[in-house]
């Protein structure tokens, strides 16, 4: 996934004809009217249609609040988990050479190709009152499924493989004999992790951080599942926005739908950033 | 690589220290949130035994959800296949004003929260919507609330998956071929169909394998267009959340798992997708 400059075509006969060129370029951008601008005008349209005093109402209701705090807070606990993870996985797969090193690096992309609906279905299995666990944790008191721990389980089920994604190319590319070095002149393990290997991948972790977080906050089947939609307590930001929308209140759902939009294209601007940056890096 | 040498030689060789600590974490992690929950699903559907399977899936609103669902996902990756390599032969081969904005704003589908995305598809695409009412105007089509809305639906989260397959393979496209081809006498078409076209198609047929795997497990953003009606626009993940409501477990749990074995097998076609790209690209 990067961005690459156009190939400079120099002679004309394997330049396509202008028509073509025309035809091919109207249907690019028509296509990219149609299915980015207009959805992206239209959160906006529909979130300002009775002014800004209405949308800042929306926002500051307390069931949006609520939401908002409770986004955060799933966010706050899935992330960090992810990222120890894909730090874990990045160093023991770049580093090292094992038998069933493919096998694990194909279980790890695993969550991304099951449906959010099923992310959300097996903890409801394993959790819910008639599931695995459900006699024992009714006896203990404790609520997993239509509660905060469900919705940050799986949360952090359908994030599971951004940064690991992310880290494990960059590390194997960095190789490891900067690590080695660092041994060899007598830093100990951690010391050499810290001071080496962090920070030659911390772009890199960045892009997966922000990647993983997208990702957390915006996640709407799984949750869904699994939060049993309680208003004021297991409502995340997406949920909410589903509420609002079944309740026909449209200013509302797009002026908390507009959140998750700025954070869709501040997490866009981040990574073309990277990328430019990156393709600077190669050139010089 | 060591993958041949004996277990206990290869523990003993590694440098860089961390290795049973950082492998040892991931697969305990690996396991907790992903392997076991998994597993769970397989075994509980398991439980219901082969008369129950069959009865379920073949009860006729599984097996219209089933239908709809596939028919429809088939056909919107088979137009992204389409439409994402005319936009990825756009941005890699001509130059205009734009370009790297619409380079970066592709990903656009992929940062934004699925229920985001069903909303503003729905808003614009509904009989009084901006894209919605000029079509129901000249041709009397409604686009929300039918199978022609949950295919847009799918278009948009799915073609930027081929666009972003096909982008690096062309960028890699040595142009000499081309060139040699035209100083041979070869017509631009020719060079294009006997040239250009065979290498890009293990990237397109990938970029349409991801396409059809997401939209197959498609949530949030089919939702709100769809309707929702059974036996008409019903697709399979809504209908194992329609299960769920009511709390028929066993069937949420076999059709879940029908999914799952699909994802699976599309997934082991990806990966080697991706491996017969490699391999061609090997001797460009």
């Amino acid at each position: 996934m990067e961005t690459v400059s156009p190939v400079p075509i120099r002679h004309p006969a394997i330049r396509d004809p202008w028509p073509v060129r025309a035809v091919l370029l109207i249907v690019a951008i028509v296509f990219a009217v149609l299915f980015l601008f207009i959805p992206l005008l239209a959160v906006f349209y529909e979130a300002f249609q009775k002014g800004i005093p209405a949308y800042l109402a929306a926002l500051g209701k307390p069931a949006s609040q609520s939401a908002i705090q409770l986004t955060l807070l799933v966010a706050a606990i899935a992330v960090p988990a992810n990222l120890i993870f894909g730090v874990a996985a990045s160093w023991a797969i770049a580093k090292f050479n094992f038998p069933g090193k493919t096998v694990l690096i194909s279980l790890i992309d695993l969550p991304f190709a099951v449906s959010p609906v099923t992310s959300g279905l097996v903890f409801v299995l394993l959790f819910g009152a008639r599931g695995w666990f459900g006699p024992l944790l009714s006896a203990w008191n404790i609520k997993i499924i239509f509660a905060v721990p469900g919705i940050v389980l799986a949360t952090i089920f359908v994030t599971f493989p951004f940064v690991a994604r992310e880290l494990i190319p960059l590390l194997n590319s960095q190789g490891s004999d900067e690590e080695q070095a660092a041994l060899s002149l007598g830093a100990n393990g951690w010391q050499t992790f810290w001071r080496i290997t962090l920070p030659k991948a911390r772009w890199g972790i960045l892009y997966g951080v922000i990647l993983c977080n997208a990702r957390a906050m915006g996640e709407f089947g799984a949750v869904s599942v699994v939060s049993g939609h309680i208003r004021g307590l297991t409502n995340t930001i997406p949920l909410h926005v589903e509420v609002l929308y079944n309740d026909y209140d449209y200013v509302g759902a797009f002026a908390v739908a507009s959140l998750l939009t700025l954070l869709a294209l501040f997490t866009l601007l981040i990574k073309a950033l990277l990328t430019w940056r990156r393709a600077e890096l190669e050139q010089s | 690589m060591t993958n041949s040498v004996p277990f206990s030689l290869w523990w003993r060789r590694q440098i860089l220290p961390g290795f049973g600590l950082s492998l040892g974490f991931t697969l305990v992690y690996l396991s907790l949130i992903v392997l076991i929950p998994l597993a769970a699903l397989f075994i509980k559907a398991s439980g219901i035994g082969f008369d129950g399977f069959v009865r379920t899936i073949l009860s006729p609103r599984v097996l219209a959800a089933f239908q709809l669902s596939f028919s429809v996902s088939f056909y919107a990756a088979l137009v992204n296949i389409f439409l994402g390599t005319i936009l990825a032969w756009v941005l890699v081969r001509y130059r205009f004003p734009g370009r790297r904005f619409l380079d970066a704003i592709v990903d656009f589908p992929f940062a934004l929260p699925t229920a985001v995305a069903g909303i503003a598809l729905t808003a614009i695409y509904s009989p009084n919507g901006w894209v919605g009412g000029p079509v129901h105007a000249l041709t009397g089509w409604k686009l929300t609330f039918t199978p022609l809305g949950i295919f847009l639906a799918l278009i948009f989260i799915g073609f930027p998956f081929v666009v972003r397959t096909v982008q690096p393979v062309l960028a890699d496209l040595n142009i000499e071929f081309e060139e040699a081809a035209a100083s041979l006498g070869a017509s631009r078409l020719q060079t294009i169909l006997r040239i250009v076209i065979p290498e890009l198609i293990p990237a397109a047929l990938t970029g349409f394998t991801l396409a059809f795997a997401r939209a197959l497990g498609e949530y949030g953003s089919v939702v709100f267009i769809s309707g929702n009606m059974p036996m008409k626009t019903e697709i399979v993940p809504l209908l194992i959340m329609m299960e769920l409501d009511q709390f028929h477990y066993t069937e949420a749990t076999v059709i879940a798992a029908v999914m799952l074995v699909v994802s699976l097998i599309l997934l082991f076609l990806i990966n080697g997708l991706q491996r017969w790209g490699k391999l061609k690209g090997e001797f460009v």
